[in-house]
């Protein structure tokens, strides 16, 4: 019998793995950054099931503490990470305006 | 109490350059960064004579409180950094001369100074993952300091391949707190033993901390991010940060699973270095443009710290670790010093370019052994030490990694050193062959303050003279359990 | 700290604080440098011949550092270094006040003398050096000082030769370090003089020992000029003609073959080695390179470059005499190391005057020179019978030395080397003279300016070389001679390991 929280773990790596590979695959920049999100739901979902020890005793403190030190790093990386992409498009807007184009949709790919 | 200084310091010099004006802002925090390096010779000292020290935050005990630990290789790391960064701050206080970025740079470089400093003082995993992304958040920002698009785009990918291995090792770290229970360094390094999940652990946290250190084929952040910075940026970017995530893969192979690792990991690591070293080496001579030039040779010259992993990852013998480890590891600990002083000055004297000539191409360098010749012997002092030329620090870099690749017998390892040497030689004489070139046209040269022209030549300096003493690194790296001279306890 | 310790270190310190202090004078204090040149040249003299003196009489100079590598940087005087050293600090001498002359008015004279002279406390250190790590770190040295002499001019073709010169130079050192390294790993810190170590390996090393030989003499070839890794020396030819002379004749190329002699003599032990049977592919290696330079220098019009060529070849007279067992042998190419160098900075010394007063650089246009600069043609002429091996001259001597010590390891076809070697020699040279001296100038040349046909400093230099290899030569057999001293270390060298 599987136990709930090693499906949560199971769950947790396959999270984990979607996550990698959306940020290696999609060329739009948000959508990295969402594919990282969901990694670290995968990683905070992990240690969570970590923290079950039985039905009775509380959980696990610890990684408990982790996952929310986790969650803060993980907002505020996101939030700088679309801050720099806002800021590309509006440079890319700047640009386009400065040559008398209409502005084109602000690139939100990853320029390889 | 003189753990937490090095931390603490450079956090308000921080604080005040952000809530200061530009002026108060930068000298404060110049004032902070002298004190750090006060601070990190202060700690030096104490471990000198009275051994590993240990400080409890707040006298709260592990597993809940967070403890800063101190030996030789954390002493050492804290002394790089502290006197390159001096040197860098000053570098940046005539740089910056009342341009917009100053208003950033300074709280941004604290930040990422203090978090540097945790780093090496940090005594359990996660405290080494919120260091971590302290670290590379602050990286990141100060790359994105140029405000250019290519800076921009080389940030965004910087950051979003910090974070992937950022991710990586916090998920190592979640699997290691399932199987042991425990976070602490010392306690994992008693309790790692062989399994799945603490294999794919450690697969996962190298793996993170490969990407940081911008192993190859990891590296493609690299060379674009430290271009686009400004000059004390990227000085900072590939003199300091990557030698943090490198010294914790030191930390966790050696000093946590030692009795974990393999022969045949450390061959693959030793491998991909040696790929890094052709490859950074290759890429670095055919660039036309000066600061990718640098980027992609410090690509090259990490590669050249993975070569510990499979000179000491060989197995003991009756609890006696093989005669070569020594010769090893200072090998590569003397690479760390002299790249870290010989890459800062590369970057800063390039910045001097930068600004006399406002051209990053290689060809506008004609006859700057004439009119720049600090700076041309700074390059000059620095070539020598990336190349390995007696007596800089590279040279005893490459003679400790060589008596030891002869040594163990991993005589495989040789022929890359030697082409790793010719290729950098090859990059570092085509930069300096259009210094001697003589100008041809009028020369159109801004001013360059005094100060940015010698504090690279004092980083070259140094790089070079650092060869000369050898003992005294040495006795520093032989303070402290996590290192392979003493034998470990536990674990084996 | 005795002088005994002091001393070999100020004879370095002589050329390197000269050559540091130049380096913070203008380009237009002229007087300052010319006496900080002369007054160091001459205080190394001094230094070396109170070394020379005392050391005849028993006392031993050392100075070692140790460095926690597990080796010594160890400066060490014994008879070999003597050799090399006196060379290097007399020739020194003589160069500058040569190129005080030649580069009169030119503009970079500071950087030019302030690495001349860093270039001679490499050759000194190289020459003084007491045990292969110290060596290696004043070869590399030197590479990286005689770079901004090769490419002093500044023009394309200076710039890619110095980039020849480093690839070459620069390869061949670090092939040279992996030896240097491997050496040491077997053997732990070994000095010059205690040169039993390698042999006393059980046989099992013997197949690493070959490759080490191998690889030694691989890096140190390309500085000795050994084909085919000699293709620098040829294209180094346009540095400017103080720079070939110092080059060619005391620093870069007498710094490989000393390398050579070091570690045939002093780190294998020169029976171990014929032991080992690395010494006969040696001597192939250095006839063909013989043969071969003297045939190229035939086909150049260019006279630095025939001289070039002309350098290739006679190096490898000392390296044939270090690759042939036997006390004459050895005497033979220790002599010519000195012989050699005499010689060919005359010759170049000549080229250069030649290049500067009249503008000429081919042979061609040399006809009838000898009647408008008739003293530097007669110095040429000199150097240039010597080097065929005209008895009584200098060059004689070393190819007498040889040839017998062919004959007594055995080989008798070093002999007929020597011999084609010298028709070649002839063949190149004796149309020279025969133009210069014999033949109706084809153009008007400028007519002398003062008394002399060229300023005094750029002849007295090429007179005294020329006397100094007639008198080696006459007086070969005489007390504190070059043949003399040749004649005693390979007596000792022998006595040592029998």
């Amino acid at each position: 019998m599987i136990e709930q929280n090693q499906i949560y773990g199971i769950a947790a790596v396959l999270l984990f793995c979607v996550g990698l590979h959306g940020v290696a695959t999609r060329p739009e920049m948000v959508r990295k950054v969402i594919a990282l999100n969901i990694m670290g739901a995968g990683v905070f979902l992990f240690l969570i099931s970590v923290a079950w020890q039985g039905a009775r005793a509380p959980a696990d403190p610890v990684p408990q503490a982790m996952v929310l030190t986790g969650i803060v790093v993980a907002v505020s990386a996101s939030a700088f990470a679309l801050g720099l992409v806002r800021r590309l498009a509006g440079l890319a807007e700047e640009s386009a305006a400065e040559h008398g184009e209409s502005p084109a949709a602000p690139p939100k790919e990853d320029p390889k | 109490m003189s753990m937490i200084l090095p931390v603490l310091l450079p956090l308000v010099g921080a604080l005040l350059a952000f809530i200061g004006t530009r002026r108060i802002g930068a000298v404060g925090a110049m004032a902070f960064a002298v004190a750090t390096l006060g601070a990190s010779v202060l700690l030096t000292v104490e471990l000198w004579h009275g051994g590993p020290q240990l400080h409890m935050l707040g006298g709260w005990p592990a597993p809940l409180g967070i403890a800063l630990v101190a030996d030789g290789l954390s002493a050492m790391m804290l002394l790089m950094t502290a006197v390159v960064g001096v040197f860098i701050s000053g570098y940046a206080l005539a740089y910056f001369q009342g341009e917009a970025s100053q208003r950033f740079f300074w709280p941004l470089w604290m930040f990422l100074w203090s978090g540097l400093n945790a780093l090496y003082l940090s005594a359990d995993v996660f405290n080494l993952y919120v260091v971590l992304e302290i670290s590379g958040l602050a990286a990141v920002a100060l790359a994105a300091l140029g405000g250019s698009r290519p800076a921009l785009v080389a940030a965004l990918r910087y950051l979003i391949a910090a974070m992937v291995a950022a991710l990586a090792y916090l998920f190592g770290v979640a699997l290691l707190y399932a199987e042991y229970g425990v976070l602490d360094l010392e306690a994992l390094g008693a309790l790692a033993a062989p399994g799945l999940a603490t294999t794919v652990a450690i697969a996962l946290m190298m793996l993170g901390l490969a990407v940081k250190t911008a192993l190859f084929p990891l590296h493609f952040w690299l060379p674009p991010a430290h271009a686009a910075a400004p000059a004390p940026v990227s000085a900072a970017l590939s003199a300091l940060v990557i030698k943090a995530s490198f010294y914790l893969m030191l930390r966790l192979w050696f000093g946590v699973f030692d009795g974990v690792v393999t022969f045949g990991a450390g061959q693959l690591l030793g491998a991909l270095g040696a790929a890094a070293i052709l490859w950074g080496s290759f890429q670095a001579l055919r660039q036309r443009r000066l600061k990718l030039l640098i980027a992609h040779s410090t690509v090259g010259q990490i590669g050249y710290l993975f070569l510990i992993f499979p000179l000491v990852s060989v197995p003991r013998v009756d609890g006696v670790s093989a005669p070569w480890v020594v010769e090893a590891w200072a090998g590569g600990m003397f690479q760390v010093l002299s790249h870290g002083f010989a890459k800062a000055a590369l970057f800063l004297a390039a910045g001097v370019i930068l600004r006399a000539t406002a051209s990053d191409q290689l060809t506008s360098m004609r006859d700057l052994a004439g009119r720049l010749p600090a700076t041309t012997f700074a390059f000059a002092l620095a070539g020598v030490s990336l190349i390995g030329l007696p007596p800089s620090g590279g040279f005893v870099a490459k003679w400790m990694l060589l008596k030891a690749i002869f040594a163990s017998g991993q005589w495989w390892w040789a022929p890359v050193v030697v082409l790793g040497s010719l290729l950098t030689a090859g990059y570092v004489f085509m930069l300096l062959r259009f210094a001697f070139k003589p100008a041809n046209g009028p020369l159109d040269l801004k001013p360059v303050s005094k100060v940015m022209q010698v504090i690279p030549l004092l980083l070259a300096l140094i790089a070079v003279l650092i060869g000369l003493n050898v003992e005294g690194p040495l006795r520093l790296l032989e303070i402290g359990p996590l290192t392979p001279f003493l034998p470990q306890g536990g674990g084996r | 700290m005795t002088v005994d310790f002091w001393m070999p270190l100020a004879v370095l310190a002589s050329s390197l604080v000269t050559g540091l202090v130049i380096f913070f004078l203008s380009d237009k204090s002229q007087s300052a440098r010319t006496w900080l040149n002369i007054g160091g040249a001459t205080l190394k003299l001094c230094g070396v011949v109170y070394m020379v003196w005392w050391t005849f009489a028993g006392r031993e100079f050392e100075a070692r550092f140790a460095l926690a590598l597990g080796f010594d940087f160890l400066i060490r005087v014994d008879l070999l270094s003597l050799l090399f050293v006196t060379l290097s600090s007399v020739l020194w001498l003589i160069t500058t006040i040569y190129a005080i002359g030649y580069l009169e008015g030119a503009p970079h004279r500071t950087r030019f003398f302030g690495f001349f002279s860093l270039c001679v406390t490499a050759s000194t250190g190289v020459a003084l050096a007491g045990n292969l790590i110290t060596f290696f770190i004043f070869y590399e040295f030197l590479t990286l000082v005689t770079y901004p002499l090769v490419v002093h001019r500044g023009t394309e073709e200076s710039l890619r030769a110095g980039r020849t010169y480093l690839w070459y130079t620069i390869t061949g050192g670090t092939v040279l370090f992996v030896g240097v390294v491997w050496v040491h790993v077997l053997t732990g810190p070994a000095d010059f003089i205690h040169s039993g170590a390698l042999a006393a390996l059980g046989p099992e090393h013997h197949a690493t020992l070959r490759i080490i030989f191998a690889i030694l003499i691989c890096g140190l070839g390309v500085k000795a000029a050994l084909v085919p890794l000699h293709g620098w020396l040829p294209v180094a030819m346009v540095a400017p003609a103080p720079v070939s002379a110092l080059l060619h004749a005391v620093a870069v190329v007498k710094a490989g073959a000393f390398g050579i002699v070091r570690v045939v003599y002093d780190v294998f032990g020169v029976q171990f080695a014929e032991g080992l049977g690395v010494l006969r592919p040696l001597a192939v290696i250095a006839a063909i390179t013989i043969i071969y330079g003297s045939m190229r220098a035939l086909v150049q019009d260019d006279l630095k470059r025939r001289l070039a060529y002309s350098t290739v070849s006679q190096l490898s007279y000392i390296t044939l005499g270090v690759a042939t067992l036997g006390v004459l042998a050895t005497t033979g190419s220790l002599v010519h190391l000195i012989h050699q160098g005499i010689m060919k900075i005359t010759l170049f010394f000549c080229a250069g005057n030649i290049a500067e007063t009249l503008g000429l650089h081919k042979i061609s246009q040399m006809n009838g020179i000898g009647r408008r600069m008739p003293l530097t043609m007669g110095a040429f002429t000199a150097a240039a019978l010597g080097m065929i091996g005209l008895p009584p001259l200098a060059g004689f001597i070393s190819k007498w030395y040889l040839a017998l010590g062919g004959i007594q390891a055995g080989h008798p076809w070093i002999v007929l080397v020597l011999i084609i070697s010298s028709l070649l020699n002839a063949a190149y040279f004796l149309p020279i003279l025969y133009a210069a001296w014999f033949k109706e100038p084809t153009e008007e040349w400028p007519a002398p300016t003062g008394r002399l046909e060229t300023s005094w400093l750029l002849l007295v230099p090429p007179l005294l070389t020329a006397a100094l290899s007639i008198a080696a030569g006459v007086w070969a057999g005489a007390g504190f001679t070059p043949a003399e001293l040749a004649r005693r270390i390979a007596e000792l060298m022998y006595a040592r390991d029998p």
